[in-house]
């Protein structure tokens, strides 16, 4: 273990360690994150969801995004899977079905980091993460 | 030195900073009632634990009350001593101390010496509630052939605590358990005599109730002098002339060497002997073989063991044989006077008077209480009869006149009797610390120049202090003394030695603070050293008014040695006088 | 390798451990590797989350799910349905006791809604046993500021934060260090008082195995601001969990070169030591502390002087306990204006209790000062357990005293409570409905001073056993009204005249009962009564004629023949034969028998 020798290595240090800790950092304070929830039930899973979750989990590394990502269960559009629930502080949540890896991306870069809309939106019929809570 | 102005009962007072208001208010003639605080100033010992909490006053602005003993006087300090407050806790906290100690008191052995007791009257307590539901703690009755433990009546003044962990360094004794079952004790409550304890007694010189006493043997005495077979012989140290008057109501540092002898007489000894003729006999041997050891050591002889160490204090022989079991062969090998007396007693008195061993009985008088352990060695013993067969305190001697209904102010002045009665200046000394290794030197230093001393005091080996060193012109040799009372003093000087900070010729060591004068079979000083220091006084008073001042000038130890003993370290001196020693090492 | 996108932390805290959390642990680690998740799920071992109630807790992150009583044979479940599949396990989740319905994240759970985290910031929420987690959190950032200031500039801010004692009298922190930092001396020591001893306190035990880093980040600030080199840390030997993390702490420290020789290139050295208690409550009292680390009998002395100026080995020493160092680096990270703003006037920053007694959540909490103790004991307490009446809360421990119904609104900082007659204290808080006599709860307090008193001075080792006496004759029926007088006096010369803080607040559990529950007593003495039935003396069963069937079971399991009547008649209890064993009562099938 190389020792801390200076005020600027414990701060390298906590930057190289941050991303082992983010999840329960990001999950102290869920309300102000934006968040992804990845329907991961069995047919969530059949269609992919599995795939568009690290995909996500990926990119927010990558680009250390203030975004948490969570797994929900079946959301009930199962015509849709797999679908995802992004919610934008101070946004109304919106559902996006048939995602893959390439959308994914795409929910991120154009609907998270941009703010433009993307195709694929479902209508909303059910309790938002927000409400549910 | 920073003074602070305070009022204390409304009465200004102005003292030097880091005065406690216990000091403060004795300077103006306030005398705060306390218990478990002592402090023997001449002797730089203080026990404040701050435990008792009887002397609490009432310190303005403070929230709750404050310990006297303990509390710094500050500038503009307002002190009150006896408000309803301060002597409702005060009786209270009595009260609870009394709700926890025997009620025995008529039948205690420290009846009308106890401090507790005088206290209980001064406070005025009269009920103890509900004391029918009240446990009491109870423990385990412990006896040593010295002293003896009812800590029933133990009041965790810790004042024995701090003489035999602080002073002595001995540590016996300490506080165990907790809560209402705390007490003092050996390690893991043992006996004492398991314990490494030296029998100084000065746990029991400072227990302000009945809980440490010594061995009650006045029984014995009166027995043996009411028994016609026995010739009994009694023997009394050099303190206890200095002390003995106290018992009677006479001002400390009295002498009463005539009227002690004349009391004696009464209680029917057959001869009042004084032990200070054995202390003579002791600087006879002890002074040569210091003699010798110098000689061979100044002749290069590496193998001999210096300094040399007085061994004339029982407690502090116990203290070696259990501390410095390595050293055992430094000490002087001259048994203490108390034994060379009943050594000599038992065999050329006895033979001069015809009476067999066993017919004869030796009481001494000894202002220590390690000295009943020390007549009971098996070394001191001839086929089981002892050499010394009761050794009795100085106030276990008040007792027994009191008992014989002898009126003690009104006694004439008497001598004491012959062949050991005879002593010198040298031999009073011995009661007080430094006096031993000053007649010591009286001695060697003529016999080693040949020359007679021009001035007979050596004030330099004198005072107070617990640890002195002087050095003494042998005509051109330059001898090296240290000198050590308490024998935490003495652990100091022999690790001091041992590291090679110190080089002495001879050491003289004392277990008690002051020496004998402040042993633990005297009166009781009930804290006030100034007692110990006029007894210390009284002794070089003694030895001032003496005509002969040096051992070797005592006519009747030199018929001793011509008659009997041949000459120091002879044969039977070696028989009679000396003694070896044990490692009693405890773990 | 994997994307790790889910966290399950358990509680390793001494009480969930004791209900198996390490076995659940092995069981959920097996089930994820059983379902091939073990690379992307990680179990974590936290300290206490602090509901013990509903122990051991398992927290899912990061959907934040909060799951209560979980056994070692859930695992399977949990991880099939929530981390497979993502749905929650209902019936684990908290239920809401009032709406009945299930709450499944902390945030919204009436127990942690009101609580403000500093000392226990950590705890619940890292690995105790990997300082990087801690350090990710900030950790040692604080120590790091701190020694780019001078000691002064450092020990102003601790003052100017407000932070006051943790360990019971609040003294103010800065202050103290102020005190040890300007006494010179060759050699310093900062010690750490971890000797926790009041009954059902176990908050410095949860902070040292949930954060055990941040005392020893605390320890290390402390030391630079007062000069000292050394630091010591007094903890009980029954505390051995939070021992191996502390272990497990400094080593990490030392091993990253946050204790040793010139930490982080400064010219600051500082190490630390562990020193085992045996538990005596009284070590607890900074004096009698230092005594036992010297390897004296553990007794108080006399201040002062004050440790600040001779501690231990007679060298200047700063104590502090565990709670007031486990603010330290927050204070030093968020600015003492953040610190100061939280609390009362004269009460900065939060506190610590642990609930314990006849309240629905037992546990760990921690609120601002000034928080209620009816926001404490309804909100976050939620309430008197079985619905029944609230009595009375003892906080401060054996050395506070008893509050009651007029107190709840009175905001908890240190100076309401002893205005009230009680203490902080470290900050135990029991909690006593109807069913508790008040006579009888003084003398349970008085049974541990008794137990616990050094013996040192005459009041609390004399005095404390003479008022239980009393008070066990008073719970007997044959107290007097003198009784009650000599119970005043000797609480108060107790409290004038003893040594040390012990024995000065032992009498507070008397003092207070007897201020606020006088009826009880006089009931007790007077009337010959018990208004709670718990004084077994004064009790008596009586069989309810109404009620009473003629079953004969309970004359028939009477040890004593004390019940008499025919069957199908109802039966009597002859009261000079009865020896209130309360056989009957528990026989009883129509709840006749009745207790008077």
């Amino acid at each position: 273990m190389n020792k801390i020798k200076s005020l600027d290595d414990l701060r390298k240090m906590k930057q190289n360690l941050s991303s082992d800790i983010s999840i329960r950092e990001k999950s102290n304070n869920p309300e102000k994150m934006v968040q992804i929830r990845v329907a991961m039930a069995t047919c969530g899973i059949a269609a992919g969801a599995r795939e568009v979750m690290n995909t996500f989990l990926e990119k927010i590394e990558k680009d250390s995004l203030p975004i948490v990502v969570t797994q929900g269960g079946c959301m009930g559009y199962c015509y849709a899977e797999p679908t995802v629930e992004v919610k934008v502080p101070g946004k109304d949540p919106v559902v996006f079905g048939h995602v893959d890896s390439k959308v994914a991306l795409e929910i991120v870069d154009k609907y998270i980091v941009k703010g433009e809309l993307i195709d694929g939106i479902l209508p909303v019929n059910y309790q938002t993460i927000q409400e549910k809570a | 030195m920073e003074l602070i102005k305070l009022t204390i009962d409304n009465t200004p007072v102005e003292v030097e900073k880091g005065t406690t208001i216990y000091q403060a208010a004795k300077k103006i003639g306030i005398k705060i009632p306390a218990l478990c605080y002592m402090n023997l100033e001449h002797l730089g010992i203080e026990n404040r634990p701050g435990g008792c909490r009887i002397c609490v006053v009432e310190v303005a602005g403070r929230r709750n009350l404050a310990p006297s003993c303990s509390t710094s006087v500050m500038e503009g300090m307002v002190v009150k001593t006896n408000t309803p407050k301060v002597l409702n806790a005060r009786k209270t906290v009595m009260e609870l101390i009394l709700s926890d100690h025997p009620k025995d008191c008529l039948i205690c052995p420290s009846n009308g010496k106890c401090e507790l007791q005088s206290l209980a009257a001064t406070l005025g307590v009269r009920e103890i509630h509900s004391v029918e539901n009240a446990a009491m703690s109870t423990y385990r009755k412990d006896a040593s052939p010295s002293l003896k433990r009812d800590m029933d009546k133990c009041i965790m003044c810790r004042r024995c605590e701090t003489m035999c962990n602080e002073v002595q360094t001995v540590g016996a004794l300490s506080a165990v358990n907790r809560g209402f079952m705390a007490v003092v004790a050996p390690a893991f409550e043992q006996d004492l005599v398991k314990s490494p304890c030296t029998f100084c007694g000065q746990c029991v010189a400072v227990c302000p109730t009945g809980a440490l006493t010594e061995v009650d043997d006045t029984n014995k005495i009166i027995r043996a002098l009411a028994d016609p077979s026995k010739t009994v012989v009694v023997q009394t140290a050099p303190a206890v002339r200095a002390a003995l008057g106290e018992e009677f109501g006479l001002e400390p540092g009295t002498r009463v060497t005539g009227k002690m002898a004349a009391a004696l007489r009464r209680l029917g000894f057959a001869k009042v002997f004084d032990t200070d003729f054995a202390a003579d006999l002791t600087i006879m041997e002890e002074g040569t073989e210091l003699l010798d050891r110098i000689s061979k050591f100044l002749k290069g002889d590496k193998s001999v063991k210096l300094p040399i160490l007085t061994s004339c204090c029982p407690a502090w022989v116990n203290f070696f044989e259990t501390n410095y079991p390595d050293m055992l062969d430094v000490p002087s090998s001259a048994k203490s006077p108390q034994q060379m007396f009943g050594a000599i007693a038992k065999t050329y008195f006895a033979g001069k008077m015809n009476v067999k061993r066993e017919d004869l009985v030796v009481v001494s008088v000894m202002p220590c209480l390690a000295k009943k352990f020390e007549c009971q060695r098996d070394e001191f013993k001839v086929n089981g009869n002892p050499d010394v067969d009761y050794s009795i305190s100085t106030r276990e001697l008040a007792h027994l006149i009191k008992m014989a209904n002898i009126d003690f102010a009104s006694l004439p002045e008497e001598d004491f009797d012959q062949p050991l009665g005879e002593s010198t200046g040298a031999a009073v000394i011995f009661g007080t610390t430094g006096g031993v290794i000053e007649a010591a030197v009286r001695t060697a230093y003529e016999i080693f120049t040949g020359n007679k001393l021009n001035k007979i005091d050596f004030k330099e080996l004198r005072g107070l202090e617990g640890i002195r060193t002087a050095s003494i012109d042998f005509n051109g040799t330059m001898i090296n003394i240290g000198i050590a009372h308490q024998l935490g003093n003495a652990r100091k000087l022999l690790d001091g030695v041992r590291s090679g900070m110190y080089n002495f010729h001879a050491i003289e060591i004392m277990a008690c603070p002051g020496g004998c004068v402040g042993g633990a079979g005297q009166p009781y000083h009930h804290g006030d050293s100034s007692i110990i220091e006029a007894r210390h006084k009284a002794l070089y008073k003694e030895d001032e008014e003496k005509t002969i001042r040096k051992s070797h000038e005592n006519p009747y130890i030199i018929k001793l040695y011509e008659e009997f003993l041949g000459k120091p370290m002879s044969e039977t001196a070696h028989h009679l006088l000396h003694t070896h020693y044990f490692d009693k090492h405890k773990v | 390798m994997a994307q790790i996108k889910m966290h399950l932390l358990v509680c390793g805290g001494t009480g969930c451990r004791a209900s198996e959390s390490k076995r659940l642990v092995d069981e959920l680690n097996a089930q994820l590797k059983a379902n091939n998740l073990d690379e992307e799920v990680k179990v974590i071992i936290t300290g206490c989350f602090g509901f013990c109630e509903k122990g051991p807790i398992v927290k899912v992150i990061p959907d934040n799910t909060f799951y209560t009583k979980v056994k070692p044979e859930d695992a399977e479940e949990i991880v099939e349905e929530h981390v497979l599949k993502g749905r929650k396990v209902t019936r684990l989740l908290y239920e809401n006791p009032e709406t009945k319905e299930h709450v499944s994240d902390s945030k919204h759970m009436g127990f942690y809604q009101k609580q403000v985290r500093i000392a226990l910031r950590n705890c619940g929420f890292i690995d105790p046993e990997n300082i990087e987690e801690y350090i990710v959190r900030d950790g040692y950032a604080a120590l790091g500021k701190v020694l780019s200031m001078t000691p002064a500039e450092a020990i102003d801010i601790v003052k100017k934060s407000g932070l006051r004692g943790r360990g019971g009298a609040g003294f103010p922190t800065g202050l103290k260090w102020e005190i040890a930092s300007k006494n010179k001396a060759d050699q310093k020591y900062v010690v750490c008082n971890a000797d926790e001893g009041d009954p059902g306190a176990f908050m410095d035990r949860s902070i040292l195995e949930g954060d055990p880093n941040s005392i020893v980040e605390a320890m290390a600030i402390c030391g630079y601001c007062i000069g000292a080199t050394k630091g010591l840390i007094y903890i009980r030997a029954e505390y051995p969990l939070a021992i191996k993390r502390l272990q497990v702490a400094i080593g990490q420290a030392r091993e990253f070169g946050l204790l040793g020789p010139k930490i982080l290139g400064s010219d600051f050295d500082f190490d630390i030591e562990l020193r085992y208690g045996a538990g005596a409550f009284v070590c607890g009292e900074e004096t009698a502390l230092i005594h036992s680390m010297e390897g004296k009998r553990g007794e108080p002395t006399i201040k002062p002087p004050f440790p600040a100026e001779a501690g231990y080995l007679g060298k200047p020493s700063n104590v502090n306990n565990v709670e007031t160092f486990a603010n330290i680096p927050a204070i030093f990270l968020k600015g003492w204006e953040w610190f100061s703003s939280i609390g009362t006037e004269k009460s900065k920053g939060t506190k610590v209790f642990a609930l314990a007694g006849k309240i629905n959540n037992v546990g760990l909490i921690e609120v601002p000062m000034g928080t209620t103790l009816r926001e404490v004991i309804f909100e976050i307490g939620g309430g008197i357990k079985g619905g029944k009446k609230f009595k009375a809360v003892q906080t401060g421990g054996p050395s506070g005293g008893c509050l009651t119904e007029q107190h709840l609104d009175t905001p908890i900082d240190y100076d309401n409570l002893v205005a009230a007659g009680s203490m902080m204290g470290s900050g135990g808080m029991i909690v006593m409905d109807e069913d508790d006599c008040m006579v009888s709860v003084a003398k349970f307090y008085l049974d541990f001073i008794v137990e616990e008193s050094c013996g040192k001075c005459a009041p609390c080792r004399i005095g404390n056993k003479r008022m239980h006496e009393t008070l066990e004759k008073i719970c007997q029926g044959k107290g007097t009204m003198e009784d009650l007088d000599y119970l005043d006096n000797l609480s108060k010369v107790i409290k004038d005249t003893a040594l040390c803080g012990l024995g000065q607040t032992s009498p507070n559990p008397v003092l207070s009962t007897m201020q606020y529950f006088r009826d009880e007593y006089l009931a007790h003495v007077v009337d010959k009564k018990c208004p709670a039935g718990r004084c077994k003396a004064l009790r008596s069963y009586v069989i309810n004629a109404d009620k009473c069937m003629g079953c004969t079971l309970c004359a028939k399991n009477c040890p004593t023949s004390a019940i008499t009547g025919d069957k199908k008649v109802p039966h009597v209890i002859d009261q000079s034969k009865c020896i209130k064993c309360g056989t009957c009562y528990e026989k009883c099938k129509f709840g006749a028998i009745e207790i008077r």
